[in-house]
Order: C-alpha cells, then sequence, then structure tokens
C-alpha cells in the first residue's frame, strides 16, 4: 500500500493487524508518536491524517491507501521547531515528554477544527466557537498527560493561536462515510 | 569543606551544616531562574529516544503473559498450542527466575522471583516471542495454561488479622509517645474519625518497556525505563545471577516514573532470559492492562484519625493508626503516618502502620508514599478540629506550630509552614471564605479549603563527573536520570554557573550505568543529591582553575568562559593549555539527618463548586505556598508542583483502583476506567515559592519538590469540599453518589 508520511510518498507492504501506530514506530522508524495505552484512551499516538487529528493507535495501517499523514517528526525537527512546539517549550507544557508528541499534534489538529467553525460541549455558540481556556481544555481532554503540565499546555495553545495559528493550522478534511 | 579522597574524588559527607555555599555567588546567573529545559527540543519534536524505540537489529518481539487465576500455581503452559502460528518464534518461561513482583526503590538484591506460585491476578508467567508484535500479540491471548487454583484473599477487611510487626519503611511501623487514651478522655474538644483510601496506579504515560541484549562476554545491556538505574542494575544481576558489573542499564528518556519505576519490574528478567534463550535481542512492552496488573499501586489504607484539643485549640494528642494491604511475602507498607510524627504539637502521639495480607498485585510507592494518602487523614481531621472549634483552621494550624520536633526533640532544618500558611491567605483571599454550606451561586455550592503541605527531605548517596575540555565546554554524566523533573536542565545550570559557562556550552549525560552511579530520580532526592554532587566535582574543577590562576578558589570568578582573579581575565581554553581536567563529586548522608528534621513545606488552598442537583465536584482554582529551599529552576520546579496538586486533585475526586472481591483482578485496568485528571479537570494553578536555604540538606541548600505539591493538595480539596456542602466524606475518591444523598433537597 502507499501514502504520504510528512510529505515523503511510502511504500509498504504491511500486516492487516498493524496499526497506524506501530506501522509508524515499528516499521517507518517514526518513534516520535508514542504508545501509552493502545486503546485510544489517552491520546499519546495523536498524528494528524489529511489534516486531521486522529489516535494512531486506534487505526488499521491498511486503511490509509493514500492518505496524507504527519507526525510530529514532520511538524519540526530541533533546529527548526514549529511554533507549536517552540511554544510547548517556552511554557514548559510537558515535563516527561512522552505524551507530548501527541499533545501537539492534536493542538495543531484542533485549531484547525475551530478555524474550521466546528463547535465543541462547550462552546456558547456551537456553529462559531471561539478558542477560550476552556475550549482548549475541553478540546485537548483526550490527551492525557499524568505530569500534569495542562494549565502549561493550555499557555502554549493559547499563545500559538494568538499569534496567527488559528489561521495557519491545518484544513481538517471530514472522513468520507465508508460504502 | 571535608574532602575524602584526593583533588579529583571529592566526597561530603552530610555531617555538618553547609552555611556557605558557592552557588550564592557565582555570577553566570542560571540557577534559580526559569531557563527552558535543555532537553526540549528534543522532546517536542519526537527525537527523544525512550527505552522502546532504540533500533537494534534483529529483535524479537516479546509480548507479556499474565496468570488467569487470583491464587495457585502453573500446571502447565502448551506452548507448542501457539509455536505454530505464523511468525511465532518461541513462548519462554522460567518458573524459578521470572519475578513475581516489582522490586521496592533502591534495594540491592532481586524482587521476590518464581512464577510457578501465583499469588495475584496478572502475575507475569511467560513470554512469547514474535518475527512482529502482531504475531506474538496474537499468540499471547490465544496461549493455553492450565492452573490448579486455591483459596485467596481477595477482599480487603479490616476484620481481618493484621501483621503490625514490620521492618521500618522510611518511618518506625510503630511508635508511640504519652497517652493518647487519656488525653482523648479528657481533653475539652476531640475528633475521632476513620478516614479511607483506595489502591491507585502511578499511570505513568510511557508503559514499562525493556530491550535486552547479551554480548559475547556474558554481559547483559537492558534499555529500561527505569528511575534507578544504579539499583536497578544490582537487582537485575542478581535476579539473572550475575555479577553486577555485567549487567548495564540504559534509560535515557523515561516517560514519568511517579514511583512505578523505581526497582525492576517483570518485564526486564523476562525480556533478559528470552534473550538469552534465543540468542537475539528482545524487546518486551508491557501492554497498559499489564501495567496496572502486575507492577505496584499505592496501596488502599484504612486511617483511625484521634485528635484532642484545649479549648482554645491546643493538640493535646495526635493518633493516626493505619492499615494498609500488601502481599504475604511483602513487608512494605504505606508509610501513612511519616509526617504525622513532627507536623503538629501534642504531647500524647500514637502513630501505626499495620498490614492486611491479600492477594492483590503488589502495594509500593507511588508519588509522596505516606503523606499522599496519610495526609488525607491528618488534615482533613485538622479541618473537622477548626470546625469543631469554631477556629479558623489556619489558625489551628499557626498555633501548633512546633518549634522543634515534637518527637526527637531536634531542631527542624527549615521550616517555613506557618509563612506558606499566612502568604497563601493573602494570596487567596481566605477572609472571603463563609461558613461551611452557606455560599451558593445559582446550582453551584461553593466553598474554600485549606491544608498544610509537608514532605520529608532525604539526601541519597550518588556521583556525578563533570569534565571541562580545552575547548572550554563541560560535560556532566551520571548514572542519575530525568523522568520529566528536568534533571537535564538543573545539572546543566549548576555546572554551568560553577563554571561560568553559557548554559550551551554545558552538555548533561545521563540514564546509564556506564557512568559514575548515583541514587537516580525518586522520593524527591534527585535535584537536590546529584545537583550536590555536580556542584562538588565542578567545586574541584574551580580548585584546579584558581590554581592555575594563582588566587585562592573563592577569590576566583568564573564568567562566560573567562577566569578572572587578581586583576588578570584569561578565558578556559587558555587556562587549561589543551590539557582536560576533571572530577568526580559524591555527596552522602551524615548526621545532620539525624540532628535536624528536614523536610519541605507548603500549603494549599482550593475553591471548589459543587453542582447541588448533580453532586458533581469542579475545581474552581488552587494555590500551593512553597518553601523548599533553593529552587534550582523556577519553571521546572513550578510545573513539579503543577504535577503534584493535579495528583491530589486526582486522589480527592477520581482515583480508584477496584479490586474483584472474587478474584483479586483488577476491574478498572486501564485509562479509560481508572480516571486521571484531564485537561478539564484541573483549572489554572497557582504556584509561589518562598524563598529559603537549607544549610543542614547539601551544600547546594535545596529540599525536595517532586512530591511536596501533592502532599496535603487533595486535603484541601476535601476541605473546601465541605465548606461548599458542608458534608464530610471521609471515604476517597469524593465521587457524586457519595455526596449526592447528602446534599440539601432540591
Amino acid at each position: 500500500m502507499q501514502f504520504t508520511v510528512n510529505g515523503q510518498r511510502r511504500e509498504v507492504d504491511v500486516d492487516i493487524r498493524t496499526s497506524l501506530l506501530d506501522l509508524l514506530r515499528e516499521h517507518l522508524a517514526l518513534t516520535g508518536s508514542k504508545k501509552g495505552c493502545d486503546h485510544g484512551q489517552c491520546g499519546a499516538c495523536t498524528v494528524l491524517v489529511n489534516g486531521r487529528r486522529i489516535n494512531s493507535c486506534l487505526s488499521l495501517a491498511v486503511m490509509h491507501q493514500d492518505d496524507e499523514i504527519v507526525t510530529v517528526e514532520g511538524l519540526g525537527d530541533p533546529e527548526r521547531l514549529h511554533p507549536m512546539q517552540a511554544a510547548f517549550v517556552a511554557h514548559d507544557g510537558y515535563q516527561c515528554g512522552y505524551c507530548t508528541p501527541g499533545q501537539i499534534c492534536s493542538a495543531v489538529g484542533m485549531l484547525g477544527e475551530v478555524a474550521a467553525g466546528w463547535g465543541s460541549h462547550v462552546s456558547p455558540d456551537l456553529a462559531a466557537p471561539e478558542l477560550s481556556t476552556e475550549e482548549i481544555a475541553e478540546r485537548m481532554s483526550g490527551n492525557v498527560c499524568r505530569c500534569a503540565a495542562y494549565p502549561n499546555i493550555r499557555a502554549a495553545i493559547a499563545e500559538v493561536a494568538e499569534d496567527g495559528g488559528l489561521e495557519a493550522a491545518p484544513e481538517p478534511r471530514r472522513q468520507e462515510a465508508l460504502a | 569543606m571535608m574532602f575524602g579522597f584526593g583533588e579529583d574524588n571529592v566526597t561530603l559527607t552530610m555531617d555538618k551544616p553547609q552555611p556557605v555555599s558557592r552557588l550564592d555567588t557565582t555570577v553566570q546567573g542560571l540557577v534559580g531562574t526559569g531557563v527552558e529545559r535543555v532537553d526540549g527540543p528534543a522532546k517536542v519534536s519526537g527525537r527523544a529516544t525512550y527505552a522502546a524505540e532504540y533500533r537494534i537489529d534483529d529483535v524479537a518481539y516479546g509480548v507479556l503473559v499474565g496468570a488467569g487465576i487470583g491464587k495457585g500455581k502453573v500446571v502447565s503452559i502448551d506452548a507448542d498450542a501457539v509455536k505454530s502460528l505464523p511468525g511465532v518464534i518461541d513462548v519462554v518461561t522460567d518458573y524459578d527466575t521470572f519475578i513475581r513482583v516489582s522490586q521496592q526503590g533502591g534495594e540491592t538484591e532481586a524482587p521476590t522471583q518464581g512464577v510457578r506460585d501465583v499469588e495475584y491476578f496478572g502475575e507475569i508467567v511467560a513470554i512469547v516471542l514474535g518475527e512482529t508484535y502482531e504475531a506474538a500479540r496474537d499468540a499471547a491471548l490465544r496461549l493455553p495454561i492450565d492452573y490448579e487454583t486455591e483459596e485467596g484473599v481477595f477482599a480487603f477487611s479490616m476484620e481481618a488479622e493484621r501483621d503490625g510487626d514490620l521492618p521500618p519503611n522510611n518511618t518506625p511501623a510503630q511508635s508511640a509517645q504519652g497517652d493518647v487514651e487519656a488525653a482523648m478522655a479528657k481533653a475539652a474538644v476531640t475528633i475521632d474519625a476513620t478516614y479511607t483510601t483506595p489502591s491507585q496506579n502511578s499511570a505513568a504515560m510511557e508503559p514499562h518497556a525493556s530491550l535486552a541484549m547479551w554480548g559475547e562476554d556474558g554481559s547483559l545491556t537492558l534499555y529500561g525505563a527505569y528511575q534507578m538505574p544504579t539499583s536497578d542494575a544490582q537487582q537485575l544481576a542478581d535476579a539473572l545471577g550475575l555479577s553486577k558489573s555485567k549487567v548495564r542499564i540504559v534509560s535515557r528518556y523515561i516517560g514519568g516514573g511517579f514511583g512505578s519505576k523505581l526497582g525492576i519490574a517483570p518485564e526486564s528478567v523476562a525480556a533478559a532470559v528470552a534473550a538469552k534463550r534465543l540468542g537475539r535481542p528482545v524487546k518486551a512492552v508491557m501492554m497498559r492492562q499489564q501495567v496496572f496488573d502486575a507492577t505496584v499501586r499505592r496501596s488502599n489504607t484504612s486511617q483511625r484519625m484521634r485528635l484532642a484539643a484545649t479549648a482554645d485549640g491546643r493538640l493535646t494528642a495526635i493518633g493516626h493508626e493505619t492499615t494498609a494491604s500488601n502481599l504475604s511475602t511483602e513487608d512494605y507498607f504505606e508509610p501513612a503516618g511519616i509526617s504525622t510524627h513532627f507536623l503538629y504539637a501534642g504531647e500524647n502521639r500514637l502513630i501505626s502502620h499495620d498490614l492486611v495480607r491479600v492477594n492483590w498485585l503488589l502495594s509500593g510507592s507511588m508519588r509522596a508514599p505516606g503523606e499522599a494518602v496519610g495526609l488525607l487523614g491528618l488534615e482533613c481531621a485538622m479541618d473537622e478540629l477548626a470546625e469543631a472549634l469554631a477556629l479558623d483552621p489556619i489558625e489551628l494550624r499557626i498555633r501548633n506550630d512546633p518549634g522543634r520536633d515534637p518527637e526527637k526533640d531536634v531542631p527542624f532544618s527549615s521550616r517555613a509552614l506557618k509563612e506558606a500558611l499566612r502568604h497563601g491567605a493573602d494570596h487567596f483571599g481566605w477572609d472571603r471564605r463563609q461558613a461551611a454550606g452557606t455560599r451558593r451561586e445559582g446550582d453551584w455550592l461553593v466553598g474554600m479549603g485549606v491544608a498544610s503541605a509537608a514532605r520529608a527531605n532525604i539526601l541519597m548517596k550518588g556521583s556525578a563527573k563533570v569534565a571541562l575540555d580545552p575547548d572550554g565546554t563541560a560535560t556532566v554524566t551520571s548514572a542519575m536520570t530525568d523522568i520529566g523533573t528536568g534533571s537535564y536542565t538543573i545539572l546543566a545550570q549548576i555546572a554551568a554557573d560553577m563554571l561560568g559557562l553559557p548554559l550551551d556550552r554545558v552538555r548533561v549525560e545521563l540514564g546509564d550505568t556506564n557512568h559514575v552511579p548515583s541514587g537516580g530520580s525518586g522520593g524527591s532526592w534527585g535535584a537536590a543529591s546529584s545537583g550536590s554532587a555536580v556542584y562538588l566535582a565542578a567545586q574541584a574543577l574551580r580548585a584546579k582553575l584558581a590554581k592555575a590562576m594563582g588566587v585562592e578558589e573563592e577569590e576566583l570568578t568564573l564568567k562566560d568562559g573567562q577566569a578572572i582573579g587578581a586583576n588578570r581575565q584569561v578565558a578556559l581554553a587558555e587556562l587549561l593549555d589543551g590539557k582536560p581536567i576533571e572530577a568526580v563529586g559524591t555527596i552522602d548522608k551524615g548526621a545532620q539527618e539525624k540532628l535536624t528534621t528536614q523536610a519541605s513545606y507548603g500549603a494549599h488552598f482550593a475553591e471548589v463548586a459543587v453542582d447541588v442537583v448533580t453532586g458533581e465536584v469542579r475545581v474552581r482554582r488552587m494555590l500551593g505556598v512553597f518553601a523548599a529551599g533553593r529552587i534550582l529552576n523556577q519553571q521546572t520546579a513550578r510545573s513539579q508542583c503543577l504535577g503534584g496538586m493535579t495528583f491530589g486533585i486526582g486522589g480527592a475526586l477520581h482515583e480508584e483502583l477496584m479490586h474483584d472481591a472474587r478474584t483479586g483482578k483488577l476491574v478498572n485496568r486501564d485509562l479509560a476506567e481508572y480516571h486521571v485528571p484531564v485537561n478539564a479537570d484541573v483549572p489554572d494553578l497557582e504556584v509561589i515559592f518562598l524563598p529559603e536555604r537549607d544549610i543542614h540538606a547539601n551544600p547546594i541548600h535545596a529540599k525536595g519538590i517532586g512530591e511536596l505539591g501533592i502532599c496535603g493538595a487533595g486535603a484541601a480539596v476535601a476541605n473546601a469540599i465541605y465548606n461548599a456542602t458542608g458534608v464530610r466524606i471521609r471515604d476517597f475518591p469524593i465521587t457524586l453518589d457519595k455526596l449526592l444523598p447528602h446534599l440539601p433537597a432540591m
């Protein structure tokens, strides 16, 4: 099967049981995406697929023919950090670092959802959400951080959003309904 | 300063106070600021390498198999039933060598070995090896195992026989002073209440993982997720019958520990045995459910709190009788009374620890073992006493602040509890707190709570090597770890300040037993212990540089790679003249820990809202005011406190492991059903550090901070719930079902 990872076209032969997360970590040496629970409960494996954040542990690799996948490695590297990565460093939005790649991918995807006008449980106006602290907390609650950097994570995301990150966020493409 | 060995190996044993710290006079100016983590760019870009992420050729994937019974024996494991599945290499077990439980932190011997006997549900009995993870996992799930089941003890009961004759665990199991019964009988006001707390799991985000490979010389290298590599390597060597020099553990990045990775866990020995059997490297990563089932839990506790006071709120007696649980072979008890020994005055004292023996997984250290749950009992009881006395709970605590340790009759090394309570009260707006159950905003009942924070300060023996290269860069190496606490950063700051180097001229390499030994990370001792080791090594290098400059060490100024003294300024590179210098610093505990009582202190303030219709509790804001000696890095220290306070919220409101009373099996063994606080549960928490130096603790005058934030935090939340509702729930966590029957009628 073929797909794009961090802008590179990849072709792999993969076991149908292999999750997208295990494909990235064990076959493509992209260990930035973390396995925390393997059950979609912690968010450490969050990656962007076609601009939309998903738990890569809950998705089989074979479902991603022709998809565009972006992992934390694709957002930036230590010498050229993505604004969200730099903001996490500046605000200490992590401690052990294990949930961090998932938090960052999730945050980037989340800003795209807000920019696209997707409402949440706490949006006063479901059709026109605004990025309040409460919105960030609600929308980031699928990413568990046991070190509990939550206030710092919110500060990092808010700063990126204010600095134009909201407009620059990827447009999430809705999954087409399965035939 | 007493130097032990020659000038290249410097040992300081803390027998005497260290009133002078060079960190107060260095001029590079990094220690005490909030510089960003030096490992930050690697972490946020996914380049930091955790145990399971090393690329090793020819690695076999190992998936562990846990026992499907709660007590009994393994009769047989039918390996042949799965070996023919595609991609399966083998099924390995070793009934004698596999470890039955994780080891406790700092032990130098193997934990209890032998897995023919099953003592708890999920005990790791085999490892299935595959060419791929998928093949191994499939076979592990299908592996047929025959058991002989036996009667076990699967429920905790205070009626069960208790085992009170236990070896000490950072605190004696039993201690008594005066007569609590008599003091209770004649006191003006008394409290006699029992608090219960459930089993909990550290739930670090990175599951336990080991990647084991053997060398041709019979040595073992294990990439593992371990907090204390030096003693972990000793445990692993003992378990495998090797000399400790044959075992190397590498733990450069660890995805959180919180106590669960202090000692070796079952995956390490299983991976090592399997790698030996297969003759190739084996990677074994625990599934999240196995982390819950078969690593370590914080014990449940039952705590009878008795307080007796005069009418004006002077304590005359404190009783803290605690019962925890553990396996019959394990003596570790949750030291829930540890800070009750010294937190408040009171002549008559009784602090005890008993164990009920159960067939549940091992209980051991989880963040602030002792205080985290013990202060739920003590600090809620103090709140109850304040209420009974009609006295402000802050004033009650201040009135009972002892001038000296009330049991040992020695001074406190430093103690800013009163200051923290007063500062916090002003900052939080404590004067706006109303009588219990009287503040209502729509459907929300709103209240404020307070609790003291205290965490014993521990120094652990450990070393660090600092090398100064001819190009004017320094390298710090140690078997110390960074489990998210900021070790890489604070050690770089200390070395940089001591040697007068910009931060980017210092490299720190940790988490490898090939480096000099260290006490690692745990018990909040990491920063102060390893920081002192770096300080001592750097101090020795300063002495050498001073000698080269022809000045006394205290007259030498080092800044931005320049040595300044005797009206001369010389670049370090020039002064070194092409020759590297290095020194090993070692810190060790000494008489000071007996001559003074050492602890970090603070005060927690919480404001909560309780929905009068649903009983839902929302923490609205929290403030922690802490004094922990020198704060080495404002930002990483603050983050440690945020994490601790959030653990406190979890303990008060969310976290509870449930054991099936029929088998001991954990019912809620994943992150969907074991509830840790998520982003929306945690409001913006405020942290304030009070300036303090502790000259009895170590030469850098810092005390532990990693666990201080959790100590008392849950009690502040619980006390705020009482203030909001007038309802006292003594069974943690305080979930809505417990509150609902007591809330006012609609």
